[in-house]
């Protein structure tokens, strides 16, 4: 009896797999750096057409009379870059990651317990339904009458933005193991911990990495309302402070800031998470 | 040929691994209604046998496989290996499923790997027993990848000496061919004979193809169905080794042929109810 190892040749089929999505992109990569300069006329486009519209002095529907040019945003951009701009910066940044992070800490360790024990969910899982859908702007008293100062406050904010989408998809990724791959570990022997060790929290890290790329966003998205609490400095206080005192330039420098910090944070957090899971990176390539 | 040291290392296995299954009755109850899946199985598997559960769609042959695995309770009736009452899953009955089942986030080795680690064996002795395993079934290129780089053919063949690692003494199959094209197939039902002929455990195959419960089975349990039972035990008398050709023997075909107008009254049966 021959005992031969099977030949790989059959893995050879997996490179040729016809991927209506892979072939749908491959165009625009055939011409170099054309994918680089569509992403650029994009932004063209986009920072073009708002520059006109100002200059024709639009208005019909969107009124853009009072609307500040990109070239006045840029002036204001340039003259708050040149004083104390990263004290703002930093103390806007602090506050987010701060929040960010605990929401990161609370929302995943909360949601693993109320997605694998069912007497924790029914315990707890009612009473935060029903503070989920309040906007963060509504916690703006109590976090002010709760929390011992306005830094805690703010970040308290930050935090309640990030929460939610962590602790939901938390819970789901959970709740969501896969039956199949539990009998598996089941029939190797492996008892209450290996499965959720080795089995529920890898399934689950998917869903948990969206819910925190998304709750990163929210983070920032709930800036603002935040640093309405704030005395001094921040990127949300510098637009805020500039509405109240009808200074609009900066309102709009502002909104940008916060636009490109989140995304910019957001990319970064999605790149480590990947990292955490190579056998998602490499789906995506083969696929 | 380079028969699998474990086994010769631990002879006593071979008188392991006797399966018995009294009187098995399951019942599902779904929107109140309670349908009998398998009434009264009796089946009694000898230690080294290799049994094949045969039958049509329906008639509760992956549900005995479920419940000797301790998936699922019986409503009524006892499953006993080497004479211990089988409650729960455990790790002395490996089982390869049909979906591909290798854990997404471990590559070939950490999954070949997972039931010793688990079993707290030393990493070198795992490191050993692992890669002799994947050698035999020509994988150790492979160790590093991820399950969703290599082809249905290589995670079956991972997923089932995965199962076999442990040294469990029965492995119960639940159609583990079914979705590999027809080539893939018949070298794994090759391979898979070649394994246990050196590993001499007992094994229980669940599949819906005639041919490949003649080829591979010492005896064909031929089920029927409403309610889910056997009908027949046709020992197969085919000389092993057992090779592809095997199955263009007159000697095959007329075994074929016996089961498939037993089968064919059965698979009638559903049509007609439908």
């Amino acid at each position: 009896m021959s005992s031969t190892p099977i030949s790989n040749t059959e893995n050879i089929e997996s490179n040729n797999i016809h991927n209506p999505q892979t072939a749908k992109v491959a165009w625009r990569y055939k011409i170099p750096w054309l994918k680089f300069g569509l992403r650029s006329l994009s932004l063209l486009i986009f920072f073009g057409g708002w520059q006109f519209l100002c200059a024709i002095k639009f208005n019909f529907l969107f009124n853009f009379v009072f609307v500040p040019s990109p070239m006045e945003v840029l002036t204001a951009s340039i003259e708050f870059l040149s004083k104390n701009a990263s004290l703002h910066f930093q103390a806007s940044i602090i506050r987010v990651l701060a929040g960010f992070g605990l929401a990161a800490v609370v929302g995943i360790i909360l949601g693993i317990l109320i997605g694998w024990f069912d007497i924790i969910e029914d315990l707890i899982f009612i009473p935060l339904e029903i503070l989920r859908p309040i906007p963060a702007v509504a916690w703006i008293p109590l976090a002010i009458l709760m929390l011992p100062n306005s830094e805690a406050g703010m970040i308290f904010i930050t935090f309640i933005g990030a929460f939610f989408p962590i602790l939901i998809s938390t819970i789901r990724g959970v709740e969501g193991a896969d039956v199949l791959l539990i009998r598996v570990g089941q029939c190797l022997g492996a008892g209450q911990w290996h499965v959720f060790k080795d089995i529920v929290i890898p399934g689950a890290m998917p869903n948990i990495a969206s819910g925190l790329v998304i709750g990163m966003g929210n983070s920032w998205f709930c800036l603002v309302t935040a640093e309405i609490l704030a005395g001094r400095y921040g990127i949300g206080y510098i637009t805020w402070e500039s509405y109240v005192t009808s200074n609009y330039p900066p309102i709009v420098m502002g909104m940008l800031a916060i636009g490109l910090l989140g995304a910019f944070s957001t990319l970064v957090l999605d790149r480590a998470l990947r990292l955490l899971m190579p056998w998602r990176v490499m789906r995506k390539k083969t696929a | 040929m380079v028969a699998i040291k474990s086994l010769v290392e631990t002879t006593e296995i071979s008188i392991k691994g006797l399966v018995e299954v009294e009187d098995l009755s399951i019942a599902f109850v779904r929107d109140g209604c309670s349908t009998k899946v398998l009434q009264s199985v009796y089946l009694r598997v000898e230690p080294g046998e290799f049994v094949c559960l045969l039958g049509p769609s329906g008639c509760g042959k992956s549900t005995i496989l479920n419940a000797i695995a301790g998936f699922i309770k019986p409503n009524h009736g006892h499953i006993y290996l080497d004479h211990q009452h089988i409650q729960k899953p455990g790790a002395d009955r490996g089982f390869v499923f049909q979906q591909y089942s290798l854990l997404p986030w471990k590559t070939t080795f950490e999954n070949v790997e997972f039931g010793l680690k688990i079993r707290g064996v030393p990493k070198q002795k795992r490191k050993e027993i692992v890669e002799e395993y994947l050698n035999r079934v020509g994988l150790y290129k492979h160790r590093h990848a991820f399950p969703h780089q290599l082809s249905g053919g290589m995670q079956q063949r991972a997923s089932i000496i995965r199962s076999l690692v442990g040294s469990p003494s029965v492995l119960l199959m639940d159609e583990p061919f079914a979705a590999l094209d027809a080539q893939t197939r018949h070298m794994m039902q090759e391979l898979l004979l070649e394994i246990w002929s050196e590993l001499k455990l007992t094994v229980i195959f669940v599949t819906h193809d005639i041919e490949e419960a003649v080829f591979l089975g010492d005896r064909v349990f031929v089920m029927g169905v409403n309610p889910g039972r056997i009908m027949e035990d046709i020992r197969i008398p085919l000389q092993r080794p057992r090779h592809l050709d095997d199955i263009m023997t007159s000697e095959f075909t007329q075994i074929s042929r016996q089961i498939f107008h037993l089968i064919r009254s059965e698979t009638l049966k559903i049509l007609n109810l439908e």
